[in-house]
């Protein structure tokens, strides 16, 4: 017997960790679920890391309304198999309360009002720590992201200054009204999180494999022909094959053309895609800092 | 754009991605030895650099009036960073070959480097050390060595950069290697390997230079992907700090009690007898488990859920060890410790303790000298450990730790020092002998 690891086994040790260290260490835990390939794997790591208990975490989703019914449905038949909890922060009842203003023009987005709707909802709920499924290989803000990441009593990252965090030792102390963000898979790039659900072979949402669907282009991007996004009068919808490489809001979660239809075709195809994920996302195409901004305020 | 990623779509064929390893990696350098070029180069050779993000610095690089396309600048991440051309925090960096998926811990070289580089180096297997061939060894290169050795990383590659502004002359090469092997014998860490590069053009990073047809040894990227790294971790002595105690309540899992937790060091087995710290209970392995799936044996770093035959009282805190191979315990320890905070370590002063899964108060009851990073000189007069100093102290905790020597076990050879005031980390420490 060689006692030797691949990195998909590591990483997934890794996780389990920081999952358990969360339980632990802080009260009122949660997991920010949005339907996205990233949140589904958080919830299924935290199903193996504490079983045969029940996940001790709710899962929370942050829902603009402006969804994919796939994501909808995936999303309420993963709660009902895990017996899991879940409670839904709605951006519309942010709106209706006029917490926020919903954005205007064509590029309109909730992207940004999840925030307050985010925050709103830990409030609600006393989240001591909320954890995400943001990986640091994602953008260059989540780069230098920690695994435990305090949040002021308004919520705010200071990358200034953060916590220094060593060996496997990670220090969840914090003052009463502070919280914590925990991202559990910080070290998984895309390809390992595909690599890992075809390991594992893990069920996935059917809007990441090849499939038909109206879309239409937007300056390079493709978005789905949809009631919430109001389209040009030069802009037409066509039939294309498509998949998404990321789950989002549907109005900033760009196609792209594939015939992928397993999960090993999408690991061929990440493996040798020549842009990033998050290269079909709107939202941060807005500023070269615009994660960075919207991670201080108090952004996932 | 030149690169094209058929090979690497080739590379990933088949399931072949179920046998790599993964390598952690930290990078040091003083302020212009071209630490961010040979990052970028790394990723840009290995073709893990994106169109979007290459076109990004494409465009900075143009905005900026440079010639080339500066691959620096791939590295560079907050706003406050790329206005002042500075790197403020450690950045973490992912790229993978068919062999090995790598994280690079990228260190700033100045302001707090110190702390930011304990900070990468703490579960890094290898230190890349970044020597300007021009400047030769400089303070910084020994200071960061002793932080290498110092955090007990198991492999340095010394890289002597910018041979291109040097000829590639192999006499200033071997000035500098044996410069550094004199210098290496105070160091701690055996495996030291020599390396001569130009990151700027790319030379011995991931292609063989041509220029250098004297050097027979291998390039980065080959040594990176060929290191051997699994006795990096010590497989000899369990030691399962229990991390939580999974109970379901539920009628099918009644009486289930696990004990979860990752393996700090060692194998355990099904059938073993063991030990519970402190407590010295005694007892036998009934399963080791994760998600329900038993498995024969399970070794470090794997996260696991153990059942015992008997029913002790076990707690987040408690260790599991094979019985006859005991860690030490003890309320009073010594240790080296990297100072993060700008007020000083106060003797006397109180501080939370995080060491392994468990939580304690400790006081520091001596600060018994403060090192001088770049000589490796004991300084026992009034020592005062500030940020960014390295120091000896001893303290007491309120519950006794058990423990190795950080040389023996990174994991439970360390603990870090929490401001009680601020919820701060302020120190880290190693556990000496």
């Amino acid at each position: 017997m060689s006692y030797t690891l691949n990195h998909l086994k590591t990483l997934e040790a890794e996780s389990i960790f920081i999952l358990r260290e969360v339980a632990a260490q802080f009260q009122n835990p949660a997991i920010l679920f949005s339907g996205g390939k990233d949140s589904i794997l958080v919830t299924y790591l935290a199903k193996k890391a504490f079983y045969p208990a029940a996940i001790p975490f709710p899962l929370v989703h942050v829902d603009t309304e402006h969804n994919f019914q796939e994501t909808i449905d995936y999303r309420d038949s993963l709660v009902k198999k895990l017996g899991v909890k879940l409670l839904v922060g709605s951006v519309q009842e942010s709106i209706d309360t006029g917490r926020v203003a919903e954005e205007k023009g064509y590029n309109a987005s909730r992207i940004r009002l999840q925030t307050t709707t985010l925050l709103d909802t830990i409030e609600k709920y006393k989240f001591d720590c909320c954890m995400g499924g943001a990986r640091r290989d994602e953008e260059k803000a989540r780069a230098k992201e920690r695994f435990f990441s305090h949040r002021d009593e308004f919520g705010q990252w200071d990358p200034k200054n953060q916590r220094p965090e060593l060996w496997n030792l990670f220090n969840g102390r914090m003052h009463v009204g502070e919280n914590f963000r925990v991202f559990p898979i910080s070290n998984w790039t895309e390809l390992d999180v595909w690599q890992y659900l075809a390991m594992e072979g893990i069920e996935m949402p059917s809007l990441y494999f090849s499939h038909k669907r109206k879309v239409f282009n937007r300056d390079g991007t493709w978005l789905a022909d949809s009631p919430f996004i109001p389209m040009k009068p030069n802009e037409k919808a066509e039939e294309q094959v498509v998949r998404f490489r990321t789950i989002g809001d549907i109005t900033s979660t760009g196609a792209t053309f594939s015939t992928a239809s397993t999960l090993d075709d999408i690991i061929q195809e990440v493996a040798s895609s020549r842009t990033t994920e998050r290269g079909g996302r709107a939202d941060d195409k807005r500023s070269e800092s615009s994660m960075e901004d919207r991670k201080k305020e108090g952004y996932f | 754009m030149q690169n094209t990623m058929t090979d690497t779509a080739e590379k990933f064929d088949s399931k072949s991605y179920l046998n790599m390893e993964l390598l952690r990696f930290t990078t040091a350098g003083s302020v212009d030895d071209g630490k961010s070029t040979l990052i970028g180069r790394l990723l840009y050779d290995s073709k893990s650099i994106f169109e979007d993000q290459y076109e990004n610095i494409r465009a900075t690089s143009e905005r900026r009036g440079e010639t080339t396309v500066n691959l620096a600048l791939f590295t560079d991440g907050l706003k406050a960073e790329r206005e002042q051309g500075i790197t403020i925090d450690v950045a973490y960096r992912y790229f993978s070959t068919p062999k090995r998926k790598f994280i690079i811990a990228d260190t700033p070289g100045h302001i707090q480097y110190t702390r930011n580089m304990v900070t990468g180096a703490s579960t890094a297997n290898l230190a890349i050390i970044l020597v300007d061939a021009r400047q030769g060894i400089v303070e910084q290169t020994k200071r960061h060595s002793i932080i290498a050795s110092l955090l007990g990383i198991p492999h340095i590659a010394l890289c002597v950069n910018k041979m291109d502004l040097v000829n590639y002359d192999e006499a200033v090469y071997n000035k500098i290697v044996a410069e550094f092997r004199e210098f290496a014998t105070r160091l701690k860490t055996r495996d030291i390997h020599f390396i001569p590069i130009s990151a700027l053009n790319g030379d011995n990073v991931v292609h063989r230079s041509d220029k250098m047809k004297w050097y027979e040894g291998v390039t980065l990227m080959y040594l990176l992907e060929n290191i051997h790294i699994a006795s990096d971790i010590n497989h000899i002595d369990m030691r399962f700090p229990v991390q939580y105690v999974v109970r379901p309540y539920s009628d099918e899992f009644h009486d289930y009690r696990g004990y979860a937790g990752r393996i700090a060091s060692g194998v355990i087995r099904k059938g073993d007898k063991v030990t519970v710290m402190p407590s010295g209970f005694s007892s036998k392995v009934k399963s080791v488990e994760l998600d329900g799936k038993e498995m024969e044996e399970a070794f470090a770093p794997l996260s696991v859920t153990i059942q015992l035959e008997d029913d002790i009282d076990i707690s987040r805190g408690d260790m599991l060890v094979r019985e006859g191979n005991l860690p030490k315990q003890s309320q009073d320890i010594e240790a080296m410790v990297c100072w993060m905070s700008d007020k000083p370590i106060q003797l006397n002063g109180k501080y939370f303790l995080k060491h392994t899964t468990k939580d304690a108060r400790a006081v520091v009851k001596e600060i018994k000298y403060k090192l001088d990073i770049n000589t490796q000189h004991r300084i026992t007069e009034n020592p005062s450990i500030g940020m960014n100093d390295v120091g000896r102290i001893s303290i007491r905790t309120t519950a006794p730790l058990c423990y190795d020597a950080y040389t023996k076990n990174r994991d439970t050879g360390s603990f870090i020092l929490i401001d009680e005031g601020t919820n701060v980390t302020v120190g880290a420490c190693m556990i000496i002998d």
